[in-house]
């Protein structure tokens, strides 16, 4: 049509890049796929369940990996059946779970946000729940259970703020991130006075529990996250396609039928309580809700944050980070959470730079 | 989903008033306002089927909020928005956008996305959870991307690309949409010459062979008169004249919408209303002087400047037209046909 036309597309010296999508068809039914994002899926859930049997075989009692695989199925001895099974099965269930968690949550809110930086643990959710646990471990020096409690509830409270702030007209990508950066800054100064004020055995519990750790986590913390996992994973999934069209303006997503403030609430609100779920089983772990979904992302060359490779690129990272935790430091407990702020952060800035160089940023 | 409903009635209803009945899309009697701000009130408007209406006015004149309002983007205060005669925001959301399209003004490529990536998104309304990509799906965003050219651009970033063919690929996009009407904010704005009328003759094409209705806001007056069948012109949310271009441009019209004094003449390329507006200030130019005797308002304004080398007042005014638009090839004495 343009006589510029030919000459920038003969320029383009990337053919090759797109995902192409891989459909399913039967009948009426048809899905899309893309292969990328598939065979990226595919390989992420194969290295967390890797990782999670030889996690289960670390420790002060090393197991074979077989011999995991062989107590996991009920054919293993029963002095490993218990390590394996009560001891150590619910930690890395936990892990799996929480990482997940982590991950679709910070997909869900880096769309909503438009911005990476839309991440919970940036928009202060992870301080939020933090002032609720120290609240708890401080003042009122409840038990695990009250922690966990105060976790989800100062993280709602600062979610439901958050939201409530940065409202007019709806929600937008700067608004949030901005109006949750001042909550956050606010939030962490409390945490910080609480801190100052607690005695030196609370404290240190009180550190602990705000790295995010996954030490002695049973199958009692397993339950009501995985209750929460399965209700809200799918909502959000069953949003996923709506949440994906809201990324191209509120009016070109109104235009194309997605109902955007509906569509919005819904992923806030799912994303807000898997943070919350995830935050009570094992502390706010930073930075897998903002690292997974980018680098989820950055494998599957995807348009956008998808939600359910940001899911089990969580799950993958948490579990490996969980591994070299425990493989770096065996005697002494470094939490989990030191290794995820490492590794991922590492392994996002690894990739930038590979992607820098290759032109594609 | 009908395509074609059967009101029949031909685009050129008319001028003025409302037209209830005449299109699928209509306001009857809106109110619209951002918080307090009012921009319109009692705004009646009916899109004539099978038309390329064009809307122009001077800046916050209403043009955008209107096309918003009709488009269910913003929830009149009073009135209601009528698509096929039910109110518009009771509709089901993908319903409507089976029906309607909008190309918003300033919409977001996300990152990382490509051409044909972009365009597929068009397809969201017939699609859903059990239907994600069909053989149909396939074959109109093939078809949407050769209509509008951008084909061979499928697997290219969209960030990559110049502001024209961006444009296109968002056409593109709205086109896969497959909605008998569509409307469209500003699409030529930001773009050079060659692209914008690149995109109006996308539009017209559209409209005359796919008999789509189209709704467009353009800033461009003489674009306006030469691609529209229908022009509505605002000011302060009112409308002040709607109807054929050649019928309703008068230089009084222009100025009581734009408060510009100018001439009309005739554009020889398309044989629309051509406006010229009157020189302000003292022109290096030979032409002023020459339309004196027209009697029209901008006359006078160049008198004695301008040198007689201008034969006839017919001649001047196609130097003029030559220099006016940049899609007139070679200058004739008469106007084409």
């Amino acid at each position: 049509m343009s006589p510029a036309l030919p000459r920038r597309a003969a320029s383009g010296t990337s053919a090759p890049r797109r995902a192409r999508p891989g459909v399913l068809r039967r009948g009426g039914l048809s899905l899309a796929v893309e292969r990328r994002s598939l065979v990226v899926c595919a390989v992420l859930l194969v290295t967390a369940l890797a990782f999670s049997i030889v996690l289960i075989g670390t420790g002060d009692y090393r197991i074979a990996p077989l011999d995991v695989l062989r107590s996991l199925t009920g054919h293993g001895n029963p002095g490993q059946d218990f390590v394996v099974r009560q001891l150590r099965l619910p930690r890395v269930v936990v892990a799996l779970l929480v990482g997940a968690s982590l991950g679709m949550a910070g997909a869900a809110f880096q769309t909503v946000a438009r911005n990476p930086l839309g991440s919970p643990d940036v928009i202060g959710f992870g301080q939020g729940s933090a002032a609720g646990a120290l609240v708890v471990i401080v003042l009122l020096k409840g038990p695990a259970w009250q922690v966990s409690l105060g976790a989800v509830a100062g993280g709602l409270l600062t979610g439901l703020a958050v939201y409530l702030l940065a409202w007019k007209n709806g929600v937008h990508g700067y608004r949030l991130v901005l109006v949750g950066i001042g909550g956050s800054a606010v939030l962490s100064a409390v945490n910080s006075y609480l801190l100052v004020r607690a005695d030196f055995v609370d404290a240190a519990r009180a550190v602990v529990w705000i790295t995010g750790s996954l030490d002695g986590r049973d199958w009692s913390q397993v339950r009501p996250l995985l209750a929460a996992d399965l209700v809200l994973m799918p909502l959000l999934l069953g949003h996923g396609r709506a949440l994906r069209i809201t990324e191209m303006g509120d009016d070109a997503a109104h235009a194309l039928g997605v109902r955007v403030e509906r569509t919005r609430l819904v992923a806030v609100l799912a994303a807000v309580l898997l943070t919350a779920a995830a935050t009570a089983a094992a502390g706010p772990i930073a930075f897998i809700a903002l690292t997974a979904p980018q680098l989820a992302r950055r494998l599957t060359r995807s348009p956008g944050v998808a939600l359910a490779p940001a899911a089990l690129m969580g799950a993958a990272l948490l579990v490996v980070a969980d591994w070299a935790a425990q493989r770096t430091f065996p005697s002494g407990q470094v939490p989990v959470g030191v290794a995820t702020g490492v590794l991922g952060g590492g392994y996002l800035l690894w990739l930038l730079v590979t992607e820098r160089r290759a032109g594609r940023i | 989903m009908s395509r074609r409903t059967d009101t029949s009635t031909p685009a050129a209803a008319g001028a003025g008033g409302p037209q209830h009945g005449a299109g699928r899309l209509t306001a009857e009697s809106v109110t619209l306002a951002y918080d307090r701000r009012l921009i319109a009130e009692d705004l009646s408007v009916a899109v004539p089927d099978h038309s390329f209406t064009v809307i122009v006015g001077p800046n916050a004149c209403g043009k955008s909020t209107l096309l918003r309002a009709l488009s269910r983007l913003l929830k009149p205060a009073a009135g209601q928005v009528l698509l096929d005669g039910r109110a518009i925001g009771t509709l089901p959301a993908k319903a409507v956008a089976r029906t309607l399209g909008l190309l918003p003004q300033s919409p977001v490529a996300p990152d990382g996305i490509t051409v044909a990536g972009l365009v597929s998104r068009g397809r969201y309304p017939h699609q859903g959870l059990l239907r994600q990509w069909s053989a149909e799906d396939e074959r109109v965003v093939a078809e949407s991307m050769a209509a509008t050219g951008v084909a061979a651009l499928a697997d290219r970033y969209v960030d990559e690309l110049s502001g024209g063919q961006r444009q296109r690929v968002w056409i593109a996009m709205a086109l896969a949409q497959q909605t008998p009407l569509l409307l469209l904010d500003e699409p030529t704005t930001y773009l050079d010459i060659q692209h914008q009328i690149d995109v109006l003759d996308l539009c017209a094409e559209l409209h005359e062979q796919r008999g789509r209705t189209l709704v467009a806001v353009l800033h461009d007056l003489n674009q306006a008169a030469r691609y529209a069948t229908h022009l509505i012109a605002m000011r302060d949310g009112r409308i002040e004249a709607q109807g054929p271009p050649g019928e309703i441009i008068t230089a009084e019209l222009v100025e009581r919408v734009f408060g510009v004094r100018c001439r009309i003449i005739e554009d020889p390329e398309s044989g629309t209303p051509l406006v010229v507006p009157a020189a302000r200030r003292p022109t290096r130019g030979p032409d002023a002087a020459a339309g004196a005797g027209a009697g029209n308002p901008g006359g006078d304004v160049g008198e004695g400047v301008g040198e007689a080398r201008a034969g006839t007042a017919g001649e001047a005014a196609a130097d003029v037209a030559t220099e006016g638009t940049a899609a007139a090839a070679r200058p004739e004495g008469s106007p084409a046909p």
